[in-house]
């Protein structure tokens, strides 16, 4: 804070009464009320409901349509991030180093930022529409017997590409940005010393940008749990069988199409202690590891 | 040697760019042919002869099940969204932010970690109670109940308070010895060193309003409320419908959905990348 402030009886509280008052009833209130349901049991349609301890953990937790869901968010987070990351980053460093033409490739590779989700995935769709997109004309050529609809690895596959199509631009970004602060005479002092660009490339521009790069896995891992929603809802649906469902997804499914408000707010609190968790994680334990 | 090495990077980049542009190019190529066209040949990599057609009838012609909604109506509404979202949050993020930063009052730290918890949890994991006190509130089906839960999200006054911290403190100390109290510090001298953050801001913020697809859906059953990234894929239900599905249209729609944050993007490159990469600090 600063040191030179100014003192007022009321003024402060005037202006942040706006910003709290809808954190209050849009955010906190709403955070609250999920907690609560998580231990009750309501029927909707009788507007009766009781408290039922931690029953509706225990059946989230029996449910192997969660485990599913639970897996398949961990493989989808991880693909995606790892994936878009070391695309994005390819990219970066070549655009970064190339003579003609930076300011061109800059525009051309960092639009997609702006494309929706959702709208990716209706593009996906088509790209993806047997018979009729080139995508799946590509991938049955190749001898593949693709069928989305039926194979959870192939509906996989067309939700992971998508969401990577998306988050390429975003990565490239953040790594060019990270690239050109390297100083310059580190960059000269480099080249001096080390004439492999390969090696230069791992010894030294790598570890200079760590902290960009973990800044970037945890937009990556948020990206890959929250934003993805609007490319499953579009594409797959979380079909087949729940095989492509995110958790996100799931709470929507079971609340507002299930109409299972316990159950779901049971998976919105779980989904909540584990955006703590990694928030915590990346405070406390990753970025000691990472040398500033 | 050294011009080997650049015409392989330059390879590498554009195999980037069109890996990125082929879909929207597919996808534009293909919206302007004959819907027959599409289901006979497949999405078309090269213009047909129906562009003004798909669009005009996509943009003017009335579709859903009131027959009134248009892509006209739901750019409309997009546009009210993210203009309402990106304007509504900069307005109650600079001044919380000045509050912040500037003040010393006493529940300031309380009400600081208050706004702050808003940054860990994002809305899709409280959907349904946030659904359930804007229905009780009476607001489902109206623009504030689209625009202010989403605005709940302190982003914004993270951003402000990060750059009101970077002013430096000499700013304050001469503004006071000239006679200026907090109006006029924060008017005259804060708000114009501001600008080309809140100009970076406003483009990010207005992309992410314009994005929205979750709250939208739930939000609105009124057609008249569609906007045009949630629209679509109800219009595209009722277009596989038809005996010969208009797959134009919908690769129109989505064109058009895209646009204008693409747009934004690309003319206010420089804002926007300084928008992302400052407030990253």
């Amino acid at each position: 804070m600063k040191r030179q402030q100014f003192q007022h009886p009321y003024l402060p509280y005037l202006l942040v009464a706006p910003q709290l008052a809808i954190i209050l009833v849009f955010f906190v209130w709403p955070a609250a009320q999920a907690v609560y349901q998580s231990f009750r049991l309501e029927d909707p349609l009788m507007g009766i409901g009781e408290f039922v301890w931690f029953d509706n953990y225990a059946s989230v937790f029996d449910d192997r349509q969660y485990v599913v869901s639970f897996v398949f968010t961990i493989v989808f987070s991880t693909l995606v991030a790892v994936s878009s990351m070391t695309i994005a980053l390819l990219l970066a460093v070549k655009a970064d180093g190339i003579l003609h033409g930076e300011s061109a490739y800059k525009v051309l590779l960092t639009w997609v930022y702006a494309v929706a989700p959702a709208v990716a995935g209706i593009v996906g769709t088509f790209l993806f529409t047997r018979n009729l997109g080139p995508l799946y004309n590509l991938l049955v050529s190749t001898g593949w017997t693709f069928n989305p609809q039926v194979n959870v690895f192939d509906a996989s596959f067309t939700v992971i590409l998508v969401s990577v199509w998306k988050q390429v631009s975003v990565n490239f970004i953040y790594f060019l940005a990270g690239l050109q602060s390297i100083p310059v005479a580190v960059r000269e002092a480099a080249k001096i010393d080390c004439k492999s660009e390969f090696r230069r490339f791992w010894t030294i521009t790598l570890p200079l940008l760590a902290p960009t790069g973990f800044f970037v896995l945890v937009i990556n891992v948020t990206y890959a749990f929250f934003d993805t929603f609007g490319v499953i809802d579009t594409m797959t649906r979380g079909a087949p069988a729940g095989g492509t469902s995110t958790l996100v997804y799931k709470v929507y499914q079971d609340g507002f199409l299930g109409l299972d408000l316990g159950g779901s707010s049971a998976q919105s609190v779980i989904l909540m202690i584990l955006v703590l968790v990694l928030t915590a994680v990346q405070f406390r334990f990753l970025e000691r590891k990472i040398q500033y | 040697m050294k011009k080997k090495n650049q015409i392989l990077d330059h390879i590498i980049l554009i195999s980037g760019v069109l890996f990125l542009l082929l879909p929207v190019w597919i996808a534009f190529a293909s919206s302007t042919h004959r819907p027959e066209v599409i289901l006979g040949q497949g999405l078309q990599f090269w213009f047909g002869d129906y562009f003004w057609e798909t669009y005009s009838a996509v943009l003017f012609d009335g579709t859903g099940f009131t027959g009134k909604v248009n892509a006209l109506l739901m750019l409309g509404n997009s546009m009210i969204l993210g203009l309402g979202f990106s304007i509504g949050k900069i307005l109650i993020s600079t001044i919380a932010a000045y509050a912040i930063v500037y003040f010393r009052f006493p529940a300031g730290g309380v009400i600081f970690w208050i706004i702050f918890s808003s940054l860990l949890l994002p809305l899709e994991v409280r959907i349904i109670p946030s659904y359930e006190v804007v229905a009780q509130m009476g607001l489902l089906n109206s623009y504030t109940g689209l625009i202010l839960p989403l605005i709940a999200s302190a982003t914004a006054t993270f951003f402000f308070r990060q750059f009101y911290k970077s002013v430096p403190e000499e700013l304050l100390e001469s503004a006071r010895i000239d006679g200026a109290g907090p109006y006029r510090f924060f008017v005259d001298i804060l708000m114009p060193l501001s600008t080309t953050m809140i100009a970076a801001i406003f483009i990010i913020m207005f992309v992410v309003g314009w994005n929205q697809y979750l709250w939208p859906i739930l939000m609105t059953t009124d057609e008249g409320y569609y906007t045009i990234v949630m629209g679509i894929k109800n219009i595209l239900n009722e277009l596989e419908g038809n005996n010969l599905p208009e797959y134009n249209k919908a690769l129109a729609l989505a064109v058009l959905a895209l646009l204008p944050p693409v747009l934004v993007v690309v003319l206010l490159q420089r804002w926007f990348v300084k928008g992302l990469v400052e407030t990253e600090k």
